[in-house]
């Protein structure tokens, strides 16, 4: 069949033409049958290199086009609107990459010219097989879920509620506010933590457009973008939260005492708890592995206490589904257990605590009572805290944690005013790393407050006469030190938390090498995902600061708010279709289909595709005996004409020069 | 080892794992050699036997697939069709003389860059070694 294709190929200025001859590129495609033009470009991707496809099609009459450019990733969807833009159904433009694949990562001229050839024809033999698709557009619920009710969570859940769409926010915490309840100040401001947190989490439990789920976990997601069914459990509180009244008259009955997660392990709560007097809700939550009643059938104490009868022990977990248009992950993050780090001596000598530990000594409502004091009750005369642990250190996590140097130097300003200017305070740091607005001047202040700076990681902390002794060696002097302390502070990595593979599965997203979830593109696309409708907040995505978390978070919520807003998203037409004269009705479809997607046609004896269903992924197709089922965009003759162009073994790359002039235009300059 | 020949190869890789990381790779400039030609599948599950019998017919030397670590998959499960399927196929070509290391599947994540270069390069290597496919057997199919 005779085609009019345009095939344009991009120069990416010299990402593509540095290495790729793109005007030798666009003379070969010249000579390629049905081609009737063929340009190169500097950016195709700009205005004029998109007017120039789509006068092309206009004035050429071309009924299929081919941009060789970045990859489809990128910029599929630009050229797709283009050619839509001059009436050309989208579908019928084939993107291939000669960019990341071709130009970006063959050192040989020649080679990557070779190779970007072969793409292109693949695609020109490919693109003459393609057919008009149409997408659907679907109805995108109203609803939006938050998972996770951190600083992020709650921003993005109030930033929704805020434009009058329903929030589902989820947390498996018994209340809310995530690692920034447990702060005390924040840097650089030196702004209480509290005094900024808790007005949201209020906010949160008092906006009537936010459903509040807390001991809550996501079991499942079905679906697909603007349509998610999710499955979660509510585990069992054994305390009814519309009758308690949060008197906190059981916590003080309850004879069990359980090491606390909330105080870092430097307190004790009861068996029925509750992370503060503050906590949102302010309803506590028995733990079923501690209580007596639970356990061993004996005891009740809080229930006989409870003057409204709140507390039920039958309690069951029980599941619950919602329907959602978008999700936001806002899961956070963890901190590192710094135990096998056994140099450290955490776990080992009483004084060497982490990061969270020394912020809970600090908190007002902290186990000290906000007060910097030793496990003999006595203040500490020095302090050292140690930068990057675990954080850029190949053994643990390569990258850095981002906040430890900032909360670090907050340390050093609370040591000092707390416990006295005679307080000596060192840290032993590789890089500080002061980025944010106000955070280098934060920095100086602190070195003007006399505290002392030693560039080098400490190989080790060591207990010597009853005191700790860092070991290191100050690599600014070169020389070694041994410096006395009566207290040490590891600044612990940030790390994905340890059931982040699981969420990610729940959710059908993808993790990045140190297991934080991974975003759609790095620069251009950080709150979206692979899948559509998923968006991610905060420190799931990776190390961040408050600011930047919060910021983050309300960029996950406008995406869903986009999305709810509009109230309808695009469904892609490449599903599966069952050609029916081919179909033996063997049924074997059916069983592979992940999405129930395939129902058999008794009548006809056929398996027929529900389009609303399939997704495309062609588990039918890659098995199909009679090659019957074909996915749309990928079918048999299109991924064939690929492979033939893929492979030619393209015997005379000189094309004859009549032929280049009748076929070949130049780009206007 | 062959010097002189350059294998021609043909890899099918997933839109979401082993596209993705192939991209990466680019962006990240890993110099990979040049024998390897990537087609877009949404899925390794999609990957029809014909595709890689075809492309054995039509001059590649090996054929790579490759597509997300199991449960991993962006559809449940597709590639462990695909790994099924590879070895069922790898079970047929032998017989027709086809060594079994000419079609390898490999699981390569979204992140994983260096892996996608690493895999390309160790593939091409690996096929220098075993020289041009002889596909006389395989023309019986």
């Amino acid at each position: 069949m005779a085609r009019k294709i345009g095939v344009y190929v991009c120069h990416c200025g010299s990402n593509i033409a540095g290495r790729v001859d793109c005007p030798d590129v666009a003379r070969f495609a010249g000579g390629l049958k049905n081609v009737a033009v063929s340009r190169d470009y500097q950016f195709m991707c700009s205005d004029p290199g998109q007017d120039m496809i789509i006068r092309d099609i206009r004035e050429h009459g071309l009924d299929r086009v081919v941009v060789a450019s970045c990859s489809p990733r990128l910029h599929e969807k630009t050229f797709q609107k283009a050619c839509a833009r001059a009436g050309l159904n989208p579908y019928l433009m084939q993107h291939c990459c000669i960019r990341e694949h071709c130009s970006w990562v063959t050192p040989d001229k020649g080679e990557a010219t070779l190779k970007a050839k072969h793409i292109v024809e693949a695609a020109v033999l490919r693109v003459g097989r393609h057919q008009e698709l149409h997408s659907r557009e679907v109805a995108v619920l109203p609803d939006v879920m938050v998972v996770g009710a951190g600083i992020a969570g709650i921003q993005a859940a109030l930033d929704i509620a805020k434009s009058g769409h329903r929030v589902i926010l989820v947390e498996k915490s018994p209340s809310i506010g995530g690692h920034m309840a447990q702060f005390d100040k924040t840097f650089p401001t030196l702004d209480c933590a509290a005094c900024i947190s808790t007005p949201k989490m209020v906010a949160v439990a008092q906006e009537p457009n936010i459903e509040l789920l807390t001991w809550t976990e996501v079991e499942d997601v079905s679906g697909f973008v603007g349509n998610y069914t999710v499955t979660v459990r509510r585990k069992a509180r054994y305390v009814h939260e519309d009758i308690c009244t949060g008197c906190g008259a059981c916590l003080e009955k309850c004879p069990t005492k359980v090491v606390s997660e909330f105080e870092e392990g430097l307190s004790h709560r009861r068996a029925i708890y509750r992370n503060s007097p503050q906590a949102v809700p302010s309803t506590p939550v028995i733990d079923r592995d501690h209580c007596r009643m639970l356990t061993k059938g004996k005891c009740g104490a809080c229930q006989k206490t409870c003057p409204t009868g709140a507390i039920d022990f039958t309690m069951q977990d029980r599941r619950e589904v919602y329907h959602v248009g978008s999700v936001v992950l806002a899961t956070g993050y963890d901190t590192m257990d710094p135990t096998p780090m056994r140099e450290y001596g955490f776990g080992r000598y009483p004084e060497v605590y982490t990061a969270l530990q020394f912020e809970r000594l600090n908190n007002a409502v902290g186990p000290t009572g906000g007060k910097i004091l030793m496990k003999n009750g006595e203040m500490p005369k020095s302090v050292a805290i140690i930068h990057c642990v675990g954080s850029r250190d190949r053994n643990y996590h390569e990258y850095c944690s981002r906040t430890c140097c900032m909360y670090a130097l907050k340390y050093d300003h609370l040591i000092k005013d707390k416990v006295g200017h005679g307080c000596e305070v060192y840290n032993f740091y590789i890089d500080m790393r002061c980025f944010g607005k106000g955070y280098e001047e934060f920095y100086r202040r602190v070195q003007d407050e006399g505290v002392t700076f030693v560039r080098g990681r400490p190989s080790e902390v060591v207990q010597e006469n009853g005191r700790l002794v860092v070991v290191g060696e100050d690599t600014l002097l070169g020389s070694h030190v041994r410096v006395p302390v009566d207290m040490v502070v590891l600044c612990t990595a940030m790390e994905a938390r340890p059931d982040s593979t699981d969420v990610a599965r729940i959710f059908g997203i993808a993790q990045g090498r140190d297991g934080f979830f991974l975003e759609e593109h790095p620069k251009l696309g950080p709150v979206s995902t692979a899948s559509d409708g998923i968006y991610l907040a905060g420190t799931c995505q990776g190390p961040k600061d408050i600011p930047d978390a919060v910021a983050h978070a309300a960029g996950g919520a406008a995406q869903a708010l986009a999305l709810a807003a509009r109230g309808v998203v695009s469904i892609s037409p490449t599903t599966s279709w069952i050609n029916p004269d081919v179909c033996v009705g063997c049924k074997v479809c059916i069983g592979l289909c992940p999405y129930s997607a395939i129902e058999f046609d008794e009548r006809r004896h056929i398996a027929v595709i529900n389009e609303a269903m399939c997704k495309g992924c062609g588990s039918c197709a890659g098995y199909c005996p009679s090659g019957a089922a074909q996915v749309k965009h990928f079918r048999q003759t299109q991924v064939f004409n690929e492979i033939d162009g893929m492979l030619d073994p393209l015997p005379d790359l000189l094309l004859p020069a009549a032929e280049v002039s009748a076929t070949t235009t130049h780009a206007p300059a | 080892m062959n010097q002189d020949f350059e294998p021609a190869i043909l890899a099918f890789v997933c839109n979401w794992c082993t596209y993705t990381a192939a991209d990466l790779a680019g962006t990240s400039r890993m110099s990979q050699q040049p024998n390897v030609r990537l087609v877009r599948m949404m899925c390794t599950g999609m990957v029809d036997p014909k595709y890689v019998i075809k492309s054995l017919l039509s001059g590649a030397d090996g054929v790579l697939i490759s597509g997300c670590h199991p449960g991993d998959c962006h559809y449940q499960n597709g590639n462990y069709k695909a790994r099924r399927r590879v070895r069922l196929l790898n079970e047929i070509l032998s017989q027709f003389g086809i060594d079994r290391r000419r079609v390898r599947l490999t699981w390569v994540g979204a992140s994983e860059g260096q892996e996608f270069a690493a895999t390309v390069n160790n593939f091409i290597n690996d096929l220098r070694e075993l020289g041009p496919l002889d596909t006389r057997g395989l023309a019986a199919l």
